[in-house]
């Protein structure tokens, strides 16, 4: 009868992105925070070396510019989708959307468009805030490589974020994301040189997703690290694991709300 | 066509057998695609048996309102209807197909009561999102108009008032153009006014051809608008015929006065009453035929003061009605 009996998917996908756009910036907790604290963090942690050279000649401020661009992308996935899904079934908008012919899957693509676009928009404010007040200069391919690596290497934090969301309620939500993300980035040096954190937080650094995701953007700068191919992998792990806890957590909310 | 009385073939007092949709047009007329079918659909919450085996079917261009107390199961109805919850056991179908399929979906436009939209998103940002789920929409402007929110058009969803937070919901509902409404308790939390221009906006929808389904605890409502109404008590149909034989059935008149002197139920004893109350010398009772009830008071030589006739509260005359159930089988 009617001559399309559905809408078109990229058309859905790109609209329901807009409004997830719209929605993230309109909240400044979320779009001011996720640009300001890392170059916040830069300024308190950084500017003071940002002119400094490691003993092998790499560039301090490069350096710190990695750890914090990795510790602000991580933060985008973890609280864009932590907050946001607390805030979806707080506010019984995922069941308002799952009465419309959305796919499920369309809104959560056009999520990880939304936390890409943020991620992206946090690396350059930083990258920019370390050239232009820091001083910090690398070839452009050294930024793109950071760029890249960081929003790719991404998606376990997505997990972790599904997982909060799912778990906690939109109150909880952020704090339990602090409580989660903050004590990762710190013990995976990002903050400070692992070698100058505490024993027993050394022994466990080489374990935690932050550090190995830390690890693609220390390696774009020069830094003896483990292989790509070996963070990778980390990550792949980590991403299972939260995928897997992300799905229990959904399945449960699942089973609450909708069957 | 639908719901016609001829079919019904009701009979007062005895509920649960006075259904109409299913032997709908005879052997001459071609059958009216059915939007929705409940096949002895159950749905259990933990120990606690909401829907007890419904069947029901609602045709093309009918126009339904599910009628029944709080919890009687009408929302859990439309949440099966609607695929947001599976049956414990039984078969739902929309337009023939799984609830969930999109293709089944972008025919429908819902109203639920307890959905929320993002509060920080425009009424014209929200309309122009919702637009883009449906295969043929209308334009923005004449869902924002048909819903009466012209001049919040640009207010985002957090600031609206609970009335109008309604009627962009209604606006969401009906903005990809639907074949089919799902509208759960569209008129509460309207005022007056609000409340009639939504009955007239569905009204208009009903005589384009739309399939109305809605839920109402206002038999009066019910009446205004639907020629199908379907009570549901406890999960389960208890009728399901046309407004007419529901208003019959159902004590749709509360009457309340005070007594002077104070007198004795025995008074009422032959008169058509449900639910009577007398409490010192405050009476209140239910009756659909309050003209009658009065006349006779007076004719007995009652006198009355602070006479109050106001439709009865459903839930009132439903705990006559459902009450009754059992002993009238």
């Amino acid at each position: 009868m009617t001559p399309a009996a559905v809408a078109p998917l990229g058309r859905m996908l790109l609209v329901q992105t807009m409004a997830h756009l719209r929605i993230r910036w309109r909240i400044p907790a979320f779009s001011v925070t996720i640009t300001a604290l890392p170059i916040l963090f830069f300024s308190f942690f950084g500017l003071p070396f940002a002119s400094y050279t490691f003993p092998d000649g790499r560039s301090v401020g490069a350096h710190l510019i990695a750890s914090f661009g990795a510790y602000g992308v991580g933060s985008v996935m973890v609280y864009a989708f932590g907050i946001g899904v607390a805030n979806e079934r707080a506010t019984k908008m995922d069941l308002q959307m799952r009465v419309t012919p959305l796919p499920p899957l369309v809104d959560l693509f056009a999520k990880m468009l939304t936390a890409l676009v943020f991620g992206l928009a946090s690396l350059l404010a930083l990258i920019a805030f370390g050239v232009t007040v820091g001083g910090v200069h690398q070839p452009v391919s050294v930024w793109a490589t950071i760029v890249l690596r960081l929003l790719a290497g991404s998606v376990p934090f997505i997990g972790l974020g599904f997982t909060i969301g799912y778990v906690f309620g939109p109150n909880t939500a952020p704090a339990m994301a602090n409580l989660v993300y903050l004590p990762l980035s710190f013990a995976s040096g990002l903050f400070m040189p692992v070698d100058d954190l505490p024993r027993f937080v050394r022994l466990l650094s080489p374990y935690l997703p932050n550090y190995h995701y830390a690890q693609l953007a220390w390696s774009a700068v020069g830094a003896r690290t483990e292989s790509v191919g070996v963070s990778l992998l980390w990550l792949a792990a980590y991403t299972a694991l939260f995928l897997t806890l992300a799905l229990i957590a959904y399945r449960r909310e699942e089973r609450r709300n909708f069957e | 066509m639908a719901g016609d009385p001829e079919n019904s073939s009701s009979v007062p007092g005895v509920p649960g057998r006075w259904r109409t949709s299913g032997g709908m047009g005879g052997p001459s007329r071609p059958p009216i695609p059915s939007v929705v079918e409940m096949i002895a659909a159950r749905k259990r919450f933990g120990d606690v048996e909401a829907l007890k085996g419904v069947d029901l079917t609602i045709r093309a261009g009918e126009v339904v309102a599910m009628l029944g107390p709080n919890g009687a199961g009408k929302t859990t109805s439309i949440s099966l209807m609607l695929g947001v919850r599976k049956p414990t056991s039984g078969e739902v179908r929309l337009f023939g197909l799984d609830p969930n399929d999109r293709r089944a979906r972008s025919r429908c436009g819902v109203m639920l009561q307890e959905a929320g939209v993002p509060s920080v998103l425009t009424v014209r940002e929200l309309v122009d999102l919702f637009r883009a789920y449906y295969p043929a929409p209308i334009p923005a402007r004449d869902a924002i108009a048909i819903a009466g929110l012209e001049e919040k058009a640009n207010s985002t969803a957090g600031t609206l008032s609970g009335g109008e937070r309604k009627r962009l919901y209604f606006a969401l509902a009906i903005c990809g153009d639907p074949e089919a409404l799902f509208l759960d308790e569209p008129s509460v939390g309207l005022d007056v006014e609000a409340r009639r221009a939504m009955l007239a906006t569905v009204r208009a929808l009903a005589a384009r051809g739309k399939t109305i389904l809605l839920t109402t605890h206002y038999l009066e409502e019910a009446d205004q608008l639907a020629e199908r109404i379907v009570v549901i008590d406890r999960g389960v149909v208890i009728a399901d015929t046309t407004p007419r034989d529901i208003k019959a059935s159902v004590p749709s008149k509360r009457i309340s006065f005070t007594a002077e002197p104070p007198l004795a139920e025995a008074i009422f004893k032959d008169l058509p009453v449900t639910v009577l109350e007398i409490s010192s010398r405050r009476v209140r009772l239910l009756s659909n035929e309050p003209e009658r009830v009065l006349q006779t008071l007076f004719e007995r030589g009652l006198t009355m003061r602070d006479l109050e006739v106001s439709g009865a509260d459903l839930e009132e005359a439903f705990v006559s009605l459902t009450s009754g159930r059992e002993s009238r089988r």
